[in-house]
């Protein structure tokens, strides 16, 4: 082979790392999605067939990063059976003499329970405005996948914590076109 | 210009060379850019050495101390906001420190320096493939030295100039809310600018190395050095373009509301850490393989037979290249990944002891027998198989995700893996600079000032990190201005071996001044039987041009 043809295939490789660099992102959102890692939570469309014995606690988490808001779950833990669908509610008030636009990220620990904790409804990476002095009640209906039951090295797993992160989105241009983890 | 014959001439002034500016500046000549890149590569080391001075003379005593000084002369401030500064000046010290070492030291040293000067003259090639893109790689690197610098003098954040978030650039400390200024943007340039001459430097190598060599050197009888140099290039080629991606996606976080490692439009700050140790992990391979590729020719020459176990050599560093892409995670065990993932990250580390072990132990079977000639570069490369085993073998306990949950981040890392950098890839540094010296610049060093410059280098490296361990175990945390009164004893004693190093360095270039003024002539070989590769068939210092007729290589060549 002649110079060029190794420079070209070799400037090749670079383009194709830094191409990879890149494709990390939707890479990395898709692989989080698809294993549950970083305690990446599923979405469902429907409730599962059956219900176990099992009973999971699942305690509620709400956090403020940089909003004039109060954000608390109106419930701090609910005894869960696997497979049963549950209802929890979340209560968010803005605090300030102005409208708010929020955003809220959320993820569940242990990490490992990612994958099994899916939700049919949340208030999770969209775009949503809050009236000065306006509170608002948001829903959670989620369910434990029966799954987790046939996994050995999830069944340690007496507790799992859903935390939400209520995040001001004036501040952060072009919040909602990248709200596509969810 | 005439085509000199290599035979035919003196090694004096019977080459053709252009005049000083167009020699220097315009240089496309492998041995002027290697020149070039060590005289580079001396003023940067003299600055990031001299920034870790800064950071010993904070450390010498418990409080914050001497560091206010020179921010109150910098900034004219006093009081609390002096002492406020400092801490914030403390972190941008130690963060120059790492990148201009690792940057703008090791790696334009190592690959720049002593591979554009012996890769060809070793594969018996007349220059590298592209010389013009060798001249580019290597202004390209001094106008990313420039621009570093210019980053340490602009505002950063939190009060002072410069980026002081460490060399590893986690956001969100280095987003717009850790360091707004101008600071951090200019660094990222600096290191785009850096990591686009070191891609084209490897393309160069690559192409040099597979289609240069001479008549009869076969891949498998080419020198260890070149072969060092081949992996590290194939590395370069992979790692670099991943940071210029973190980097990229990190700019436009900062500049242009892109929200990649912002976790309130669904980024992750964790990403970025992959992807800075995708990169970074086999950015400490590149800095340890050419010394690794040049110490085997200091053991061989000296020991007076070839390597020991010549392939497995070879290919122990082309393993350990290879599995140095999948290791990447060990640096970051404690985000809060699964223990499923801990453990192959464990078990893959602990794997690359294995080439690595292959490569000490050859060195060592080499010695074994051999009639040991205790020359200056062979003192200075039992130092460094020494040092860097230390090195090694702290590595190997800091990769059990178990214990080191504890040492994350601890004094016990910094020991660690300034055993293996500072002390190893360096001492590699100096152990070719005294084994090419003569080849170079055709002159003798004073052996005694070399002798001395190893022995009260290697105290003073001891002193300044082997306490260090003993710190991090007791669990001193690295990057902190201060410490409490207990840790004082340890650090007293690094810094009074910073001091010990001084010496040594003075020594360094007092020996350098000392050849250069005295001119004793240098020998074509002043190494006797044991030095076979082909730089010494050439007189010292080679001729401008060399190799235009190629020499061809025997069937019992090479090692």
């Amino acid at each position: 082979m002649n110079n060029s043809r190794i420079a070209i295939i070799a400037i090749g490789a670079a383009v194709f790392m830094l191409g990879l660099a890149f494709a990390s992102k939707p890479l990395y959102d898709t692989f989080c999605r698809v294993t549950g890692f970083g305690g990446t939570t599923r979405i469902a469309e429907s409730a599962p067939d059956r219900i176990s014995d099992r009973e999971i606690t699942v305690r509620f988490d709400a956090n403020v990063a940089n909003a004039p808001l109060k954000f608390r779950a109106t419930q701090n833990a609910l005894p869960v059976q696997v497979g049963a669908h549950s209802l929890a509610f979340y209560e968010v008030t803005n605090t300030s003499v102005s409208d708010v636009s929020v955003i809220a990220s959320y993820n569940v620990t242990p990490h490992k329970a990612g994958r099994f904790f899916s939700k049919l409804e949340c208030f999770c990476f969209e775009e949503r405005i809050i009236k000065a002095g306006e509170t608002k009640k948001l829903p959670v209906i989620f369910f434990i996948d029966p799954a987790i039951d046939e996994e050995s090295n999830v069944d340690d797993v007496r507790t799992i914590t859903l935390s939400y992160t209520f995040f001001q989105t004036d501040d952060f241009r072009g919040a909602a076109n990248t709200a596509s983890l969810d | 210009m005439p085509m000199d014959q290599v035979a035919a001439h003196d090694h004096d002034d019977h080459d053709h060379k252009p005049g000083f500016f167009v020699r220097w500046f315009f240089s496309t000549n492998h041995k002027d850019i290697g020149t070039l890149y060590l005289v580079f590569a001396l003023i940067a080391g003299i600055v990031g050495y001299s920034l870790s001075g800064l950071i010993r003379l904070e450390l010498a005593e418990p409080g914050i101390g001497p560091l206010t000084g020179i921010v109150e002369m910098l900034y004219g401030t006093s009081g609390p906001q002096a002492i406020e500064q400092t801490k914030s000046f403390y972190n941008t010290v130690i963060t120059y420190h790492g990148l201009i070492m690792i940057f703008f030291m090791v790696m334009p040293a190592l690959i720049g320096g002593f591979g554009n000067w012996f890769v060809p003259l070793m594969i018996g090639a007349p220059d590298m493939a592209f010389p013009r893109m060798n001249n580019i790689s290597f202004w390209l690197t001094v106008a990313a030295f420039v621009l570093a610098c210019i980053s340490m003098i602009v505002p950063g954040g939190n009060g002072v100039n410069g980026f002081g978030g460490g060399w590893v650039l986690y956001p969100p400390l280095s987003g717009m809310a850790g360091h707004p200024g101008p600071s951090m943007d200019l660094l990222i340039l600096s290191l785009h600018t850096a990591g686009i001459a070191s891609i084209l430097g490897a393309i160069n190598f690559i192409v040099t190395i597979l289609n240069m060599r001479a008549p009869g050197m076969t891949l498998h009888k080419m020198p260890l050095f070149a072969w060092s140099l081949l992996v590290t290039a194939i590395l370069l080629l992979l790692a670099l373009p991943v940071l210029a991606g973190a980097l990229t996606m990190l700019l436009t976080d900062r500049n242009f509301g892109s929200q990649f490692f912002d976790p309130s439009g669904g980024g992750d700050p964790i990403m970025f850490q992959h992807l800075f140790w995708f990169f970074g992990h086999p950015e400490v391979y590149i800095m340890i393989l050419p010394a690794f590729g040049l110490i085997s020719h200091i053991v061989s020459t000296f020991s007076k037979k070839p390597i020991f176990g010549y392939l497995g050599m070879a290919y122990a560093m082309v393993a350990i290249g290879a599995i140095g892409f999948i290791v990447w995670a060990h640096h970051m065990y404690t985000v809060g990944m699964p223990s499923d993932m801990k453990a192959y990250f464990v078990a893959a580390t602990m794997v690359i002891a294995v080439p690595t072990g292959i490569k000490i132990f050859s060195w060592i079977a080499t010695m074994w027998g051999g009639s040991i000639d205790f020359s200056v570069p062979m003192v200075w490369a039992i130092g460094f198989i020494f040092l860097f085993t230390v090195g090694g073998v702290t590595g190997v306990v800091l990769a059990n995700a178990g214990i080191d949950h504890s040492l994350h981040d601890t004094y016990y890392v910094v020991a660690h893996f300034h055993y293996v950098l500072s002390l190893g890839a360096v001492f590699g540094l100096f152990a070719g600079w005294y084994y090419w010296f003569e080849k170079m610049f055709g002159i003798k060093y004073n052996k005694f000032v070399g002798y001395a410059h190893f022995w009260i280098m290697f105290i003073a490296s001891n002193l300044i990190f082997f306490p260090q361990h003993f710190l991090g175990l007791n669990g001193m945390p690295r990057r902190y201005v201060d410490y409490p009164e207990a840790f004082s004893l340890w650090n007293n004693v690094s810094s009074w071996g910073y001091a010990l190093s001084m010496v040594a360095t003075l020594l360094f270039f007092y020996g350098l001044v000392e050849a250069m003024v005295r001119r004793r002539k240098g020998e074509a070989n002043p190494w006797g039987e044991g030095a076979t590769t082909l730089e010494w068939t050439l007189p010292s210092p080679p001729p401008f041009h060399q190799f235009n007729e190629l020499p061809v290589v025997k069937n019992e060549g090479g090692h």
